[in-house]
This record gives structure tokens, sequence and C-alpha cells, in this order.
């Protein structure tokens, strides 16, 4: 059939351009003078001329900026266009992209709905690409330019010439299915047989699997083995937070220390077990659902998630990224509430590392972050999901391993939510068509991905259509009022194995592959089965309402796909065309994995070193310190980043993201108050995160960060009695017992943390193995990360406080346990040789501090609050003066001037009161540590003493400057 | 007692503030039907059973092929004869960012000639910002036009979020802009809070639209399209500077007026 292809140019210089052209220079393409870029369409049909002619005019071109040319393809003679057919442009080179077969493609697919619409039936299908015209470049040049920036071979093709569109291979569907032979084989072979379908089994898991396939007199088909190991996989099954862990200290246990030589299971001892013990009434889901779900008032309940989505990123970061949102949101989806927040908290390495020092097959890491920013500013705007809370970190430890956690929130009537499948139920797949996206994702990575992997294997990588999501929230959430369903999962990882086997868990499922929607044909039993590709959810159906959900599918444009039935059976039986494929009983499936035996070593509890002060600090004055504090890239204003992200759609975010006069300070938490609920009540979400503490210490990081997420929460306004965290662990190889040991430290403090707090764990994931195996042989793996994220209620939204300071003749108060210390600052990456300290532990009396605190808020006490966090209180200051645009005159009184202004520390916060209110102010916090530093002033200065001496004086504009330095 | 009138707030593939644009029509007196456009496709519901029509944002057909593109094509394919019916009967239709987009791409703005509905003879266009990626930010909004009935009458400077990609008002007409200027069809311009113009200067003008070009009536004056969204402030806590008492500019008088012109039909 032939093929058409447009190339679509802009007539005035393409606003996309700039953005390339300054990533091409960041990169070291300094001689790239100019990057232009053309769009390319292909289409696959049979077309007259004229129809090619009204295509580009009608469909591909905007008439007032852009021109075309089109041409029977391959040959290269042009059809009439539009374009003013000069010789090719003033470029020196040429660079042409297109997507690998199989790539989700949702441009393409509207082109081709599109041009049927508008009575083009002669068109078949459709593909894009991408064309870059390159001035200044020789042809190597322009070649490592589309190896580093242009093009990722993991999901594209690109060439230097006309590149030709490469449309899924026309395969036969395909029902075949193998035996995996277990019978007879030794422990060696068993873990051969593990290792070459790279399901990650270990041998006791091997042996598990043997033993029940012989007490069923069989072997394992292809899609059973897949499915088992798939279900028993650390990222579905959480083997290591469930593992038996034997503990080995050479260090004396710390004073309290429960672990006495076992654990049994991380998530049990440490998470699970602390939600028991506080028994929050208000909780209404922990650790069961697909979220975490709390009370919001009479009417409605919230949900929150918090997903990563690391190593997708590593090597696709927009689609890794796209797909994380996607896939978190679909968690909010699968406990049938409507996602009304997303959030998101990015880890990667230093934006200027040089290429050079780039360990081989890693991306770069700035393009990492554009990829990654992108992704989610296209998800979250597109779906409509204000993004409102997050965090951006850089640390050498992620230049490999970047961490992307994704969050949402939902929103839902109380009691409508439905867990039970009845026997009888169909079993409904919705949304988007399977293919190989994602296939054992994990697993496609780690293999040489040459050109012959994508061709054969169409893609594994996810690529996310957010606007089939759309889709699915849009039938969901009716369906959901009028109790269509009677239980709902998303399919994420492990695809329909982990939907329905989680699903049938209970009752039993007979499900048929054979009616399964593809995306192109030839897939095998087992690939349909495990297959991850986005925007599908699972429901079950009673029969009688099935014609009800199909209307309603229909209006909103999504496919419906009965695919089985709820049996009652107990077993889970999966056929092809009948034939059956899989036949497992349930409880073998999810009960049956042995528990893992592990070791962990303590090699991290901090000792107790000499403090030493900072007096003999010699890297420059202070001033100049606070400043280069303020442009540091964990600190500065990511101001650009927020900017991309549509934080105000739904209407309801009170306190956005950046605050104050100018609009451009960084807010401590958001406040959503969403929208159709009647009372005052907002949600507030906010988070806590610091590896370079997880470096030294992860206990006291772990309880270090919970505190900064709850501290966030409350200086917005949030009620401490009302806070739920969510805990998200990223760590390297769990068998390592020391990276083991600090996986349990962090478990423990997070146990501890919420204790001390009243604050409930609602959910939680791990993502292990954060190591990167570099061809220098080097093990490159992440600082311990664990991010907590904090979501609270506030009683009503007009009492929210934002962190600018206000009026000019207030007061400034210091309030918590001020004990600023340097292990782990952002004033020790400045001056490493002061690293002498621990990191900064918690003082007991902290949660009676935020509870004061919050009784002030209520009662309208508090004109800006702003927490002490990397930095210390100097930055703190500094962010709440260019909030205000005022000045601050303070006094530390005496204190060690480097300490007091760079030290950090837990449990502290800065907080404006009028004057008329001091008294009221100071007597709700009687017997707890608070401290009048100064007062806000007109003056447009931060002056800092100790002890009447003045230590720091910087103008405002100063502050700002410095802070808006471009995260490199 | 007077009944509301009802306002079509048209659902397409993709669309996501229509919640934001039905809240706000309802704030301002109207009674706000959320429709899908498959239900008018298949004849369930019909574009004059109403006395407004609101195309709300959102990335219809995911912005493939350009911002609002493709749903312009649905409402030439579909709803051509429909829609001008709705305009030429005098009611008022408001086209609120990726709905903007859409009724330019449509032809239906900013209207200056019987529309033949081919999207190649369209000299007016929204583009690619000129910074070339989407951004969200509150900008602030000058009423101009006295011809607009959503516009006609309000004084006070309007501040609303943009959240847009595609948002640069250009033309490759120069006397189209006269015309829109003469016929009082620019309805609202970017400009800095106290109401003086921005001069094309980012981010005062977010886009880089000629003339600060933030919104555009037809000529008859019925027909409103802008690209910042006043239906997402309509009540003082969403303005970003509430916490310091600062909150004017609420955007619920554009659409009183919208609603005022309905009721009086």
């Amino acid at each position: 059939m032939p093929i058409y292809r447009f190339v679509i140019r802009f007539n005035q210089p393409d606003p996309r351009s700039a953005s390339l052209l300054a990533d091409a220079h960041a990169l070291g393409f300094e001689q790239l003078k100019l990057i232009t870029c053309q769009d390319i369409y292909f289409l696959e049909g049979q077309l007259s001329p004229e129809e090619c002619r009204q295509l580009a005019l009608e469909l591909l071109t905007d008439p007032v900026t852009q021109t075309a040319d089109w041409y029977e393809f391959p040959g290269a003679v042009p059809y009439p266009s539009t374009a003013p057919r000069t010789n090719l442009e003033p470029a020196n080179q040429l660079v042409e992209v297109t997507l690998r077969p199989g790539v989700t493609d949702p441009v393409a697919a509207q082109l081709a709905r599109a041009a049927h619409e508008l009575g083009f039936d002669g068109v078949h299908r459709a593909a894009t690409g991408s064309r870059f015209l390159l001035e200044g470049l020789d042809r190597e040049q322009a070649g490592e330019l589309a190896r580093r920036l242009l093009a990722n071979p993991t999901i594209q093709h690109w060439t230097m010439d006309a590149i030709a569109p490469s449309f899924p291979q026309e395969a036969a569907s395909s029902g075949e299915v193998e035996t995996i032979h277990l019978r007879g084989l030794s422990d060696s072979e068993f873990l051969a047989v593990s290792g070459s379908r790279r399901a990650a089994l270990d041998l006791a898991e091997m042996k598990a699997i043997h033993a029940y396939f012989q007490s069923e007199g069989r072997d394992p088909t292809d899609v059973e083995f897949e499915a088992i190991a798939q279900t028993w996989s650390e990222h579905c099954g959480h083997k290591t937070f469930k593992a038996k862990i034997t503990l080995v200290s050479s260090l004396p246990l710390e004073e309290g220390w429960r672990g006495e030589g076992e654990i049994d299971s991380l998530l049990k001892t440490y998470l699970k077990s602390a939600t028991d013990k506080i028994a929050a009434p208000w909780v209404r889901s922990a650790f069961v659902d697909n979220a975490g779900i709390i009370d919001f008032d009479d009417e409605f309940e919230v949900s929150f998630k918090v997903e990563t989505h690391n190593h997708p990123s590593a090597i696709e970061p927009f689609g890794g990224a796209n797909t994380g949102v996607g896939g978190v949101i679909r968690d909010v989806l699968g406990v049938s509430a409507k996602p009304i927040a997303n959030t998101d908290v990015l880890c990667f390495g230093p934006q200027s590392v040089r290429f050079s020092a780039l360990p081989e097959g890693v991306l770069h890491p700035r393009r990492i972050l554009s990829g990654v920013v992108a992704g989610v500013q296209d998800y979250g705007n597109k779906m409509g999901i204000p993004t409102v809370n997050g965090a951006l970190w850089f640390d050498p430890g992620y230049t490999a391993n970047p961490l992307v956690f994704c969050g949402t929130v939902g929103l839902a009537p109380k009691g409508l939510h439905v867990r039970a499948p009845r026997r009888g139920n169909r079993v409904i797949l919705l949304g988007g068509r399977t293919g190989r996206d994602g296939l054992r994702g994990a697993t496609f990575s780690s293999m040489t991905m040459d050109a012959q992997t994508g061709e054969v294997s169409g893609a594994s990588v996810q690529i996310g259509d957010p606007i089939t999501e759309k889709g699915l929230v849009d039938i969901l959430l009716p369906a959901r009022d009028r109790g269509l369903y009677t239980a709902i999962t998303d399919c994420g990882a492990g695809g329909l194995s982990s939907a329905v086997g989680e699903m049938a868990s209970s009752i039993g499922a007979d499900v048929d592959l054979a009616h399964v929607h593809l995306k192109y044909p030839g897939l095998t039993p087992w690939e349909i089965w495990l297959s991850e590709a986005q925007e599908r959810m699972v429901v079950a159906v009673p029969p009688e309402n099935i014609p009800a959900l199909q209307e309603l599918c229909d209006t909103f444009n999504t496919e419906l796909t009965d695919i089985g039935e709820f049996t009652g059976s107990g077993r889970l039986v999966v056929r092809y065309d009948n034939k059956v494929v899989l036949d497992l009983a349930n409880e073998f499936l999810h009960e049956g994995i042995p528990q893992r035996q592990l070791i962990a070593i303590f090699s991290t509890l901090s000792p107790s070193l000499p403090r030493r002060d900072g007096g003999g600090f010699g890297g420059g004055s202070l001033a100049e310190t606070l400043l280069k504090l303020l442009s540091h890239p964990n600190i500065a204003s990511k101001a650009p980043i927020i900017h991309l992200y549509d934080h105000e759609v739904q209407g309801g975010t009170v306190v956005k993201p950046l605050a104050g006069l100018e609009a451009d300070a960084p807010s401590d938490a958001a406040v959503v108050k969403p929208i159709g609920t009647t009372g005052k009540t907002g949600i507030v979400l906010s988070n806590g995160l610091n590896p370079e503490y997880g470096k030294r210490d992860a206990y006291h990081m772990a309880l270090a960060v919970l505190d900064e997420a709850i501290r966030n929460a409350v200086a917005v306004g949030a009620d401490p009695a009302r806070i739920a965290v969510l805990d998200n662990f990223c760590w390297g190889d769990p068998l390592r017992p020391e990276t083991l040991g600090s996986l349990v430290e962090a478990a423990r403090g997070c146990h501890d943390g919420a204790l001390l707090f009243d604050t409930p764990f609602i959910s939680g994931k791990d993502s292990l193995n954060n190591e990167y195996l570099g061809a220098d042989g080097q093990r490159h793996a992440i600082p311990p990360t664990l991010l907590i994220s904090a979501i609270g209620l506030i009683p009503d939204i007009a009492k929210a406080v934002t962190m600018d300071l206000k009026t000019a003749g207030n007061l400034l108060y210091l309030v918590g346990e001020f004990a600023p210390v340097f292990g782990g600052s952002h004033f020790e990456l400045l001056a490493p040789d002061l690293s002498h300290d621990p990191v900064p532990t918690l003082a007991t009396n902290t949660p009676k501090v935020y509870r004061a605190l919050h009784t002030c808020t209520k009662q309208g006490l508090i004109r800006s609050c702003h927490d002490l966090s990397e930095g210390g209180l100097a930055v703190s200051a500094a962010e709440m003066c260019i909030g205000g645009r005022l000045g601050l005159d303070l006094d530390l009184g005496p204190r060690e001037p480097v300490r007091g202004l760079f030290g950090e520390t837990t449990g502290c916060l800065l907080v404006e009161v009028e004057p008329d209110k001091a008294e009221a102010f100071e007597a709700l916090f009687a017997g707890l540590p608070v401290v009048r530093l100064g007062t806000v002033t007109d003056a447009p200065t931060l002056s800092i003493r100790t002890n009447t001496e003045l230590q720091i004086a910087i103008p405002i504009t100063a502050l700002v400057t410095a802070w808006n330095t471009p995260l490199q | 007692m007077t009944t509301k009138p009802t306002a079509l707030i048209l659902q397409a593939y993709g669309t996501n503030r229509d919640q934001d644009a039905a809240e706000a029509l309802s704030l301002a007196g109207a009674d706000p039907v959320l429709v899908p456009l498959n239900h008018l496709r298949l004849g369930k519901r019909h574009f004059l059973d109403f006395q407004l029509l609101v195309v709300p944002g959102g990335f219809s057909y995911a912005d493939a092929l350009g911002a609002g593109k493709l749903l312009a094509l649905d409402l030439k394919a579909y709803f051509a004869d429909e829609i001008r019916a709705f305009v030429e009967s005098g009611r008022p239709v408001i086209g609120i960012c990726n709905g903007f987009q859409a009724l330019v791409k449509a032809g239906i703005l900013p209207g200056n000639r019987e529309q033949g509905m081919e999207s190649s003879d369209a000299t007016a266009t929204l583009t690619f910002n000129a910074k070339g990626h989407f951004e969200c930010r509150w900008v602030s909004l000058r009423p101009v036009s006295q011809n607009c009935i959503w516009t006609k009458g309000l004084s006070e400077t309007i501040e609303s979020p943009i959240a847009h990609a595609e948002g640069n008002f250009q033309t490759s007409d120069q006397s189209l802009l006269s015309a829109l200027s003469s016929l009082n069809q620019i309805a609202l311009t970017y400009a800095h809070p106290d109401g003086s113009p921005a001069n094309g200067e980012y981010p005062t003008n977010p886009n880089g639209s000629l003339l600060d070009i933030a919104g555009l009536c037809n000529p008859a004056g019925n027909v409103l399209g802008l690209m910042p969204h006043p239906e997402n402030h309509i009540h003082p806590h969403q303005h970003p500077r509430w916490t310091r008492g600062l909150t004017m500019g609420s955007g619920l008088p554009l659409f009183r007026k919208g609603v005022k012109y309905a009721e009086a039909l």
C-alpha cells in the first residue's frame, strides 16, 4: 500500500527550537547556530493527489503559521505544495526521527481517526516523525546530537536523510503456549530456568513452584510461570518488606532497640503496626487498597497514593514519568475516587556533569530532567489534574538512577467503593488496547536493546495516552455512582495477570485472552496476560449492568471488552480460544511464596563524634554563604518547572506551590479545596525527603523527613491530629546486608516517628535494587532515599497561612527545639571539612509545638509561617523576605553565628505575629520552646545579629536574584 | 420568578475544565448542564435547547495536530448548521482556552467574514506561546470591548490564571487587526494589575499575542473566546494573594454579564 509523506514547516522560527537550542548548547554543542524543527506525518493508504492536498491543508497545517509539502514515499518528487520549494534550507545537516513500531503514538491515532471523519476512507494508518535542520554542525556532530538529544533509541529510529515510517508488522495471531519443564531438574538448572526467562526467582521460590506442579502432576505453561514470577516479584510481592531478617550488629545496640536479632516482616513490624497502634478512627483503609483512604468530611473520603517509576524514567524519561503519573492516577481510580491533585518529587544527577563522566549507557541528567518534567506535565495537564506539591533533589548518586515519585489524591463519596466481585459477574476490561508495552519492562531494559530487539518485540517501554485515561475517569465515576460494578482495579505492573489475579483472589475467575483487543496482532497468550499496556482498568460487572456501562463507554469513546467471568471456583483459569493456558489455585498463587530470609548488618548507627563549631569556617563571608545556599539547586527556586504544571485546574488550589507578593516564594505545603465539597475543609499536601541525612544515619533521617512532612503541613494550617502519611523507600540491593541494615533502620524510624506524632501510615511502596553497574565495573547505587508524603486536613481553608511576610512591624518568633547541627546539612555540602556533626535528631516535645501552633492558626494569630529545613534558619528567613518583599531584623541571641544561621534542625518554624496578638500567642506556647527573634521591617534588608552583633545584612533584591538562579 | 437560563457545557474528548466552567455559570445564575459531544451527535440533546453555550478548556483530542484543531473539525463536520443558528440567534457563547482555540480554528472567531468553514481560508490563529512551552501563571486582564456582551460595562481588571501552550494570537492579515479594533472585537487584553497595557512584555503578556490580545469576540459581540480562565477565579480564596488580604479582580462579573444577557433574550 502506498505511503505518503508530509513535511510541515513553520513560516517563522519554530518556538520549540529555542529550548532545543539551549539544551544543545548546555550539552556542549556550542557550534550549533540554529535548529529548525519540522513535523513529519506519514499516511498509508490509497490517496489521490487532490486528497493529499486537502489533507495537508485541512488537517495537517495551520494556514496562518505553517506550510506543507508532500510526496509518495519513497521517492522524492514532491506533489504541488503550499511551501515555496526553494533549495534545502540553509542548514548543513539533517536529522529525522520516528517512533519504533508499536510505540504508543496518540497523534498518529488521532490523525487516522480524523482523516476518516473527513471522509478520506483510503487512509489505512498513520505515523508521525520529527525533522531537525541543524546549522553549524558537521555530520559527525549532528549524529552525536541526535544520539544525545534528538532521539532515544529505546523508542525511536533516527537517520540523516529522509526517514521511513515503521509500522508494526502484520503478524498472524498466535496462540502458542510453551511448557516450562521443571520436573527432574537440579538446583542449578532451576536457577537457569529463572534466569533464562528473567523471572528473578530464587531457588526457594523455584522449588516451591516445582512442588506445586508436582502435586498437580504436570509442568507449568509459560503463562503460568510468567504469572507466578510476576505475582511473586519484588515489585508486586514486596518480598524484602515481608522477609524474615536476621540482624547482625557489630556496634552496641542503642537503648530501647527492640530488634533482638530477628524481624519478621518490616511491613508488619514497623509500618502496619504503627498504624494499628495509633488506631485513628478516621483512617478508612490502610495498606489494603490500591491507595490509602481517610475521612474528609461527613460526605466524602480522600485517598492518596504515591508510586515510583524510576527505571522506566532512566531509559525513556518522558515515557517513564508520563506512565508513572498515569499509573498512580489509576491507583486512585482503583479506589473509585476522582483524581483531584497530583504531586511529584524528582531526584536527578547534577545537571552540569560532563558527558565523559557518565557511566556507559546513561542519559545525561539534564536530558532526564527535561524529559521527566515534560512527562509529568503532559499527563497531569491533559488529564486536568492540578500538580500542586513536589520537590526536586540533586545528588551524584542519582545520575544513573533518577527517582520519579508520582502521587495522586482522590475524592469520593463515602461508602461507594466496592471490593467484592460476585459469582457470575463478568470480567470487563476497559480503556486502551493491549500491546507489548512494558512487557517484563525491567527485563527488556536489561537486555541489549539493539535495532533487532526493537523491531521484533515492539516497544517494551510504555508511553502514555492521557486522553484515553481521561475517558476512563469520565465513565468510571458515573458507573460508580450508579452502582454498575462490584469491584474495580487498575492494570499496572503485571497487567491483567495482576489485576484479574488480585480481583479473583477470593473467588476465582475464568477468562479467555482471545477476546482481548490488541494494538497489533501476534501477541502470545503470556504476552497478553502480562502486558503492561497503559490506560486499562478491570471491573467486575453483573451481566444485567453491561448495557448501561456500554452506553457510558460509547458516550466517552472508550472500549469495553468482556473477557470472562468470576466463577466462585477458587481457581484462576485462563484460556486462549477456549484452550486452557493457565489453571492455578488462588491460594498457591497469592500465598505460596516462601518467605525470604535476609541478613541485615548495621553499620550506619552514627557514632558520636565531637562537635566542631563553624568558627573556623573560611569559605567567604556569611552573606556570601547565604546567597550560595539560596542558589544551591536543592534550595533555589523551582518556578521554571512549577509554571509548566497546571496547578489551577479544578479551581481548588487555595495555597499554591508559589506564594507571596510576586508569587515566587516556596510554599511549605499545598492546600486544596475540592470542587463539589460544600464545607470549609481543605486538603493539605506536603512531603519530606533528605538523602543527605540518609547517607549518614537512616534512622534519624526517617524521623527527620517524617517530621518535615508533618511540619510543612502544620505550617499552612493542617490539624496535626488529622495527618496521615505515605512511605516510599528507594534503596539499593537489599541482598547486601549493609544496604538492608539501613533500610531496617529507616523503617524503624518511620515506626517510632509515627507513634511520636500519632500519625498513621496509610499506604506505601518500595523500589529496591536502584543500582547501576557501569562499564567501569563500578556499582552506582543511590543514596538511601525515603520520601514521606503527608495528607492532612485544614478545618477551615479561610484560616490557611502562607509563608510570605505580611506587614512591617509584626514580630517574628522561632518555635520548636532549635538544635542546629551540620551533619548532612547543605552548609556542609559547601564546606565539607566541617563534617563532624551527627544529623539532626528529633525532640520529643515537637508534637506539642505543632499542636500549639495549630491552636494559634485556628485563632487567627499567625500572619505567616515557614519551616526551617535545608540551609537552616537563614535560608528560611530569606525565603520569607522574598515572599513579602519585606525585611527582617533578627537577633539570635548568644549563639555561635555560623551554626545558628546555617545549622539544620528538626521541629522548628519561623512565625509572624501581629504585636497586639503577641500576648495570646506567647500564652499558648507557655512551657514550650519559643523565642522572639525580631521584627518585620519596611527596610528591604535581611539583618541577622547574634547578641546584638550584626552578622548578616543583605538587600532583598540580592536574595531574590540568588534564589532565582537557574538550576544550572 | 424567572427561570434560570440553561448553559450547555460542551464535553469533548479531552475536555477537563468543564466542571470549573459549570461552577462559574452556576454562581453567575445559570443552570449549567454538562453535555457530552456524542449526545449531541446522537441527537439526544440539541444546541438550541440551551440559552448559553460554553466550550470549556482542556486538551480535546490531546491537542493532536494543533490545539483545538480536531474539536474544530467535529464542530464543522457535525454541528455547523446548529452552531451557526445558535450564534445568529444572538445567544451568548463563550470558548475558554481550548474552547477559544476550537472556535478560532473552526472559523467561528473572529468571524469577520462569511465563513466557508474551510480552515485553510482562516487568517487568524492561536499558535505556540512565544516561550515555546506550556505555562500556568496568573495574569491581569483589561476588559476592552463595549460591543462584547460578556465584557460590556466591566471596568475592573480581571485576575485569572492561564494554562496553555498555544495561546499566541497571530494573523497573516494585517487588515484583520485594524478591523478587530475598529469593530470593537478585542474583548480582553493582557495588562498590568493597574490596567496599563502589557505592550507585549513577558510575562505580563504571557504568550506573545499581537496587541496583547487575550480574548476576542465576533462582530455581533455575542461570542467571546479567551485564553485565560476566569472560571478559576470565582472565589476570593482562589486568588494567589488572598492571604495578604488582596482579593480583587474576580472573574465572576464576566460570567454574570453573559447570563444576564441570556436572561433578557
